[in-house]
Parts: structure tokens; C-alpha cells; sequence
């Protein structure tokens, strides 16, 4: 039979120590196919397609390609079999030009076979539609042109299988669909992308066929053209979603917390920083900052948590009070929380129990005269983990043993108990199962109904739009307008997002 | 096979257990040296293990030795704990000596309580000086705090040599570089009758004891432990870094002077050349030994104040000489780092786990494809 599969897993697992990341997954993909790889953070898709591009080994189950079982040792081997993978970290020298780049990245026997790389990587760039110049430096790129420089970088060597691990979570929506046609132009010539998204409106715009995993374990497949995202989002859960799930959106005037023309430098020299950034916050509502990563997200939360201290004193205040030199723990202190955007290594501390983490917030009601109160500590250590249903041994556990989602859990849940007058909230449900999201949007809704000001900063549009009440964007260190969520749209979001609001400052909504 | 894996969570039981296997291991590796030596190891192991237990004088030795390696490893522990590389206890141990004596060859034989108090706090704030120095410049530029320690260590040390040839010269010592004696009023109390053992032993397990209960129960321990663990998460909690590494530097010095002047105004009675074998260094390994917890370094403290006593022994006994003491210590260190890989990691034996093997001919396949065509 010749129309056998280009790739088949059978039953590949991949155990690590403490967590199965695959659990006998069975999958095949025909030529020409856009087949996408679906599931949450920590579902297990990373691990898989390492797995085919040689970065890892199953633990047991078989590797075909082109119907013979293969053994794929490295990323090389992969290569030469006709493999090619973009990374969400893209392993680009910034000093170093697109066509030095490429080079650096193909076999010497290769290149001596191209009679002009220059050339080639022209023709191709022309044939796809790629706009890559091969004699400008990679540092003067934009996130999304690196990114074409490694998918060309692949096709160069005239992949069979591109695989493209979420490739999209740092474009812009108009480099997405540059993205996508790219992928379908590669397909309709024979080549099969393997594409791993959470994403499901870009899976259902995009993609042949979707793999949905969960936990490591694949739950089901489908065709989604002909599947809405809410349908392909039961399959991913397993049970009715509650993406839809819809809360009273509250209005209120009385501000607590306001920036004013906020202006800082990177911190580091390929962040952009912040820009004239001015935001009110109001007792009792949630304002959602939406943008894609890199845009000055890292900075405006460190500038708004204290972490950052170099905002001039008046530029930020809480209640009144001019807070713009205090660090975290002062700010803490007003009765201001923070959940970071790195939960492990920021949020909490990887060797420590959580016992101790608990105290790494909480230290004003557990110290008294300088001494840690043990039983007290123990006991909201508890607390927490029994509130927010967090999966762990007991309360000695180190937080690098846990989970990412139950971390997460762990951390809100900390913040959370404090009460405090304004929580600033990063990527609240990154990495966690849907289950768990609602759980910590409740808690979030529910420390708003209390009259707390919440600020949240996420790349997850949706979320923004089932849980603020304000939203606003970032883009390039700038804030676009503030609008009420019953007053925009996603598609108006989803153009300040790429910077649509620049030209124009007013918002048209009706 | 052998596999080695990352453990979930970091093995507790191996943390205690480490120092041992290092230490079984040192006595492996060592016994081997002996033998090249031609000196029988258990001839060797009762020299340097059993002998410096044998009678109080030893013992009393054993003390003098493991007052400073105390002290000097309490304060290195605490730097180490927040992740700041001291290595620079021997010369915050010398200028504190130095300084002290410098007060104390003033003092008559009439001389109080509060002369030798001014005369250890001078050593103190002196020790604590030197400490000073490399924090500023890592604070204010940025400099490497090892590099900076050890230069300042060789800048100690010349300091003491040009004070014991010039300015602290005993003026009747026939050009010999010393310090006269200091009057006995202002030397250390001793805790034995027939040996050099001063209160100093004393206030060193106390200074360890209430450094452990600072480390682990109270806010400022735990502060320098997160900040240690994770700078990231210190910020974000809010804790200042500039409090942190002055504390643990000023801290270490400070306890690295006090060492320098009671051994000056303890066993030795003046100032000389030779004031540390290398306590400052030798702290390092006792720190570590001792798990970064200055509980276990009242134990680490005493076991190297025994190899030292026990390598003195051995010169005398055995006619072996005194560079055995620092080869034991570096052998030591080595087994120590090497045992810690497996606080975090697991190695086992057993064979990697044979997959069954799918049995996929080619007749197979079809049957595969087909099904897979079915799913479309």
C-alpha cells in the first residue's frame, strides 16, 4: 500500500521522574497534513515532539516514519531525515546575519552542495512569501521575522515535516496569518507541519486535523473545520467547558491605585520598557492588561509590584499615597499582593517547603518580635493548600515537587488570603487545566466583590473578556485606551494588541 | 547500567548522611597515601583520630584548634547560605589579631575586665572592617567578592608581617618578628587546669547555637536563607539585598576578628607570624562539613580541630610531615562536593527498563494504515 503514513507514533511514553509526560500515545501523519498537536500547558505536547525530533528517547512504543521503525538519537538525525522543528525559543545568534545564521545551522557537506545559499535562501523566501533578507543582522529583526528565518532555515534543507512548537504565542495577530499561509502553501506542496498550539480558534482556522492530549494521554481526536472551539474545548476537558462562563461586570469610580506617566528604560536591552504608561485602578473592579509577551509586560509589573524601584516617587500611588520608591515589601506592607509571572524561582522559592513559602508573603502576621510563629505558620501553610485544593505530599513539601497548575493554585491562594486592597496579577491561569481556572477566576471575582482593585496582565484574550471589567493593551511599552469590556470587542483588542491604537488614538466603539 | 536521575525532591537523609560517606571515603583514599608513605593506616587513623581523644591535655589542644575553625565557619555559613562567597575569614581572622594586639601589648599587668573587653572589640570591629572593604566595592562596583576576599586574605597576612618586623615588635625581642607577651590580666579566662583551652571554645559554641536558632527561626535567617536560594524571590518578597550581603559579610567578619584576637589574647599570649595555620581556609571545608547549619559545625569544627591536633601528633609520631593536614582537608572538601550530587541526585543500578517490542512487519502495517485511514 503506498499511502501509508509520513509519521506514526505507537504507544510512545515517556516517563520522568515523578510525572508520566506521555502515556502510550498513538498518532500518525499523512503527507500534505497540517496536524495539530492540542492540549494545555503541561498536556504533554512539548515532551511528544521532542521525542520526534530526537531531543528525547521513548521510554517504551516505536517511532515509524515512512512505515519503517526508527530510532531517532538526535536532532541531527532527525534533520537528515527530513525533521525540522522551530522552537519557541528561537536559537538565533543576534550579532550574526540571517544568511550566516542559516549557514551556522546546516551540515558542511550541505552547504558545499548549494551552488549559492545567498540565492537560495532568496528563492525560497520568494516562493513562501517569506520577506527574509539575507544580509540583515538578526538583532534587527522582529520577534515574527526570526521566526521566519528559522522556518526557512528548515525548509532549506527540504523538511518533510516541519514541526512548530507555539509558534504563534509571540506574533502578532497580522504576522499570524502570515504564519498561517505559509503553512498551508508548505502543505499544498506535499510537506506536513506538525502544530502545537492551545489555541483553539487558530487550530480550527488552520489545521487538518487536530490530536487533543491531556495529562499525556490522547483524548480524542477531530477535524476542526468542522468543530467550533467550544466543541474541540470539551474534548480537551473532558467534560463541558466552562469557557463561556460569564460574571457580572461591576463599574466603579472610587480610584486606589493610579500610574501616571509611567517611563522607564529596558531592563534588558531587547525589552522595550515602558512609554508614557498611565492607568487607574478602582476599588472593586478587575482591569485586564491584554499583549503579547514581550511587549513590556515584565516591566510594567515590576514597576507596579516594587520589584522596580526607579519610577519617581509620585508616579505611582496607592490610597493617596506616593509609592513609587517603595519596594515589594513595603508596598506589601500598604496592603498591596502580587502573583509574578514566574511562579517558580519568583513566586516561590524551588528548594524550599511550602511552609516556607508561605512565609515568604506573609511575613507581617507571622513574625512577632522578629521570630517565625511555627504553629501559626504550619497552620495557614495548611490552609492554603487545603482551600485551593492544591495537589502535594503535605505542607513540607518543596515547591519544585509540585505541578505547575498547582503551584499556580498555591500561589494565588497565598496572595489571595492576605486580602489585600489591590492584587497585581500575572498570566493568572497560564499552565493550568481548565478545572482549576474557573477556581481561580471565582477567587479572583470573588476578592473583586470585596472591593478589591485587581489588576491582571494576560495573554489570553478570552480570559480578559470573561473576567475584567475595564481592558486595556500593551503594545511596545504603551498602554492603548482604557474601555469598559461591555463597550469593545475581541477584534478591537485584538487590533490594540498589535499596535492599532497608536495611529488612532480614540476608540471607535459605538 | 547505571542510571543517574534527578530526585523530585531533595534526599534530607542524604544531606546528614553525605559528610560521612566523605568522610569513609577520605579514610579509603588516604590509607592509600599512608601506605606509600610506609606507615600503616591503622597506626596512622589511631594518630590522627584516637590519640587527640586520648588525655585532657589533647582534648584541651583539640579545643584551642576548633574555637576559631568554629567561629570563622559559623560566619562563613551564613554567607554561603545567602549565596555570598566569603572566602576571606583567614585575613578578617589576622587584622582582628593584629588590631587587638595592638591594644593589648599597652595593657599592664593591672589592667581590668574592660581592657580585655575593648581589646576582643577591637578585633571584632577591625575583623568586621576587612569584611567591609570587599562588600563596598561588590556593592558600589560591582566586584567579584571571592577575587576580592582572597587578594584581601594576602594583604592581611603582609599586614601582620610588616606589624610583628615593625610598629608591634617587642622592642627587647632581639629583632625576632613578635610582640612582647601580653600581661596575663588581659588574657582569656582557660576552662582546664592543665592545658591552653580558653573560654573562647565557650563562646564559640554559644555564638553557633544562637546563630542556628537566628538562621532558622527568626526573619532575618530567613530573609539571608531565600536570598540565598533565590534572588528573584527575595525581591519579589521585598527583601533588600544590601541588608543581606552586609549583614552576612560584617557578621562573618566580625566573628572571624573576635577568632583573630582570642587566639592572640588566648593560647598564643603575643602576637607572631604564625597566628593561623590557615583557620580562615580550613573554615570553608568546616562549614561545609557541617552542612551550612551552624549546629553541625560545633560537630565539623571539633572533627578538623582533631585532624589538626591529629597532624601535629603525626610529626611528632610518625615523622610525617605537617602538608598531610592540608591534603586530608583538600581530599576531604573533594568526597564532600562529590556526596552532595547526590543530596539532588539518584543513582541506580537497575537495568533501563526493556520496552516490549511492537512486532510490526510489513503485513502489519497495512493493517495499521487502514485503521488510521478509518479515523480520517
Amino acid at each position: 500500500m503506498a499511502n501509508f503514513p509520513l509519521l506514526k507514533l505507537w504507544n510512545v511514553s515517556k516517563i520522568f521522574p515523578g510525572v508520566i509526560a506521555n502515556d502510550n500515545v498513538n498518532m500518525s501523519l499523512n503527507k500534505g497534513e497540517i496536524l495539530a498537536l492540542l492540549g494545555e500547558n503541561g498536556a504533554g505536547k512539548s515532551t511528544l515532539v521532542k521525542m520526534i525530533y530526537g531531543v528525547n528517547q521513548p521510554d517504551t512504543g516505536a517511532i515509524f516514519w515512512n512505515n519503517r521503525e526508527v530510532d531517532i538519537h538526535s536532532p541531527n538525525q532527525a534533520r537528515a531525515m527530513g525533521i525540522g522543528m522551530v522552537f519557541q525559543h528561537f536559537s538565533v545568534f543576534e550579532t550574526l546575519t540571517v544568511q550566516e545564521n542559516i549557514e551556522l545551522g546546516l551540515d558542511k557537506e550541505f552547504v558545499q552542495q548549494l551552488d549559492d545559499l545567498r540565492q537560495e535562501i532568496i528563492d525560497i523566501s520568494k516562493k513562501y512569501d517569506l520577506h527574509v533578507d539575507p544580509d540583515r543582522y538578526v538583532h534587527s529583526l522582529s520577534i515574527g521575522e526570526r521566526q521566519r528565518v528559522e522556518i526557512l532555515r528548515c525548509l532549506i534543507q527540504n523538511v518533510k515535516l516541519l514541526i512548530l512548537d507555539e509558534p504563534t504565542s509571540v506574533l502578532t495577530p497580522h504576522e499570524v496569518s502570515g504564519l498561517f499561509r505559509v503553512l498551508k502553501k508548505l502543505a499544498s506542496e506535499g510537506g506536513s507541519v506538525l502544530f502545537i498550539s492551545h489555541k483553539l480558534k487558530e487550530v480550527t482556522e488552520l489545521c487538518d486535523r487536530a490530536v487533543i492530549l491531556r495529562g499525556g494521554v490522547v483524548t480524542g481526536e477531530c477535524i476542526p473545520a468542522q468543530e467550533t472551539p467550544e466543541s474541540i474545548a470539551r474534548i480537551m476537558v473532558g467534560s463541558e467547558a466552562i469557557l463561556s462562563e460569564n460574571y457580572p461586570k461591576t463599574l466603579t469610580e472610587d480610584s486606589i491605585f493610579t500610574a501616571q506617566q509611567l517611563t522607564l528604560a529596558p531592563t534588558n536591552p531587547f525589552g522595550c520598557g515602558l512609554t508614557d504608561v498611565s492607568l487607574t485602578l478602582r476599588k472593586g473592579e478587575i482591569l485586564g492588561v491584554a499583549g503579547v509577551a514581550g511587549n513590556g509586560q515584565e516591566d510594567l509589573l515590576e514597576a507596579l509590584s516594587g520589584e522596580d524601584t526607579r519610577a519617581d516617587k509620585a508616579s505611582i500611588t496607592f490610597a493617596g499615597q506616593q509609592i513609587g520608591n517603595l519596594n515589594a515589601g513595603a508596598r506589601r506592607a500598604l496592603g498591596m499582593a502580587y502573583v509574578p509571572a514566574d511562579r517558580l524561582g519568583q513566586g516561590a522559592v524551588p528548594e524550599m517547603s511550602l511552609t516556607d513559602n508561605t512565609l515568604l508573603t506573609n511575613t507581617a502576621s507571622i513574625i512577632e518580635r522578629g521570630f517565625i510563629m511555627g504553629n501559626k505558620l504550619k497552620a495557614l501553610a495548611k490552609k492554603i493548600i487545603i482551600d485551593n485544593n492544591v495537589k502535594c505530599h503535605n505542607q513540607n513539601s518543596q515547591a519544585k515537587s509540585l505541578s505547575g497548575g498547582n503551584l499556580q493554585k498555591f500561589i494565588i491562594g497565598r496572595e489571595v488570603q492576605q486580602s489585600p486592597t489591590v492584587l497585581i496579577c500575572a498570566h493568572p491561569t497560564w499552565g493550568v487545566d481548565i478545572g482549576a481556572a474557573s477556581a481561580i477566576h471565582r477567587q479572583l471575582i470573588a476578592l473583586r466583590d470585596q472591593g478589591a482593585a485587581i489588576l491582571i496582565i494576560s495573554e489570553d484574550i478570552d480570559e480578559l473578556f470573561v473576567v475584567c471589567d475595564r481592558l486595556t493593551a500593551l503594545y511596545e511599552g504603551r498602554l492603548s485606551p482604557i474601555v469598559e469590556t461591555q463597550h469593545t470587542n475581541i477584534e478591537e483588542i485584538g487590533k490594540w494588541i498589535a499596535g492599532g491604537f497608536i495611529e488612532h488614538k480614540e476608540p471607535n466603539h459605538a | 547500567m547505571l542510571n543517574v536521575q534527578p530526585r523530585i525532591e531533595s534526599a534530607k537523609l542524604m544531606a546528614w548522611l553525605s559528610p560521612f560517606i566523605a568522610i569513609c571515603l577520605t579514610m579509603l583514599a588516604s590509607s592509600l597515601m599512608f601506605i606509600l608513605l610506609d606507615v600503616s593506616p591503622l597506626r596512622a587513623f589511631e594518630v590522627f583520630v584516637i590519640m587527640p581523644l586520648s588525655d585532657s591535655y589533647n582534648i584541651g589542644e583539640l579545643m584551642v584548634k576548633a574555637a576559631p575553625l568554629m567561629l570563622c565557619a559559623t560566619g562563613l555559613a551564613i554567607c554561603f547560605r545567602a549565596n555570598v562567597w566569603n572566602i576571606g575569614a583567614e585575613g578578617q581572622l589576622l587584622i582582628g589579631a593584629v588590631v587587638s594586639s595592638y591594644f593589648a601589648i599597652q595593657a599592664g599587668e593591672n589592667a581590668g575586665v574592660g581592657m580585655m573587653i575593648l581589646i576582643l572589640t577591637s578585633g571584632v570591629i577591625a575583623g568586621a572592617f576587612w569584611a567591609a572593604i570587599p562588600t563596598a566595592l561588590d556593592r558600589f562596583f560591582k566586584t567579584n567578592i571571592i577575587l576580592s576576599t582572597i587578594m584581601l586574605n594576602y594583604i592581611g597576612l603582609y599586614t601582620l608581617l610588616w606589624a610583628v618586623h615593625g610598629p608591634l615588635a617587642d622592642p627587647q625581642g632581639f629583632g625576632f618578628p613578635e610582640s612582647a607577651m601580653f600581661a596575663d590580666a588581659i588574657l582569656l579566662p582557660l576552662i582546664q587546669e592543665d592545658g591552653r583551652a580558653s573560654i573562647s571554645i565557650v563562646i564559640a559554641i554559644i555564638v553557633a547555637l544562637i546563630t542556628g536558632l537566628a538562621l532558622f527561626k527568626t526573619l532575618p535567617g530567613f530573609i539571608v536563607r531565600v536570598y540565598g536560594e533565590d534572588k528573584a524571590a527575595a525581591r519579589y518578597a521585598g527583601f533588600s539585598s544590601n541588608k543581606v550581603v552586609w549583614g552576612v559579610m560584617l557578621f562573618a567578619g566580625a566573628l572571624a576578628g573576635f577568632a583573630g584576637a582570642a587566639e592572640v589574647t588566648g593560647p598564643i599570649g603575643q602576637l607572631i607570624p604564625s597566628v593561623s595555620p590557615g583557620y580562615g581556609y580550613a573554615a570553608i571545608i568546616v562549614a561545609y562539613l557541617g552542612r551550612l547549619n551552624p549546629f553541625g559545625i560545633i560537630i565539623s569544627a571539633l572533627f578538623m580541630g582533631c585532624l589538626y591536633m591529629g597532624s601535629d601528633l603525626a610529626q611528632i609520631e610518625l615523622g610525617l610531615p605537617t602538608a598531610i593536614t592540608g591534603l586530608f582537608q583538600g581530599i576531604l572538601l573533594f568526597f564532600m562536593l562529590a556526596c552532595d550530587f547526590l543530596i539532588n541526585y539518584k543513582i541506580s543500578f537497575s537495568s533501563k527498563k526493556i520496552p516490549e517490542k511492537p512486532v510490526l512487519a510489513s503485513s502489519a502495517d497495512s493493517e495499521l494504515v487502514s485503521s488510521s485511514e478509518s479515523n480520517k
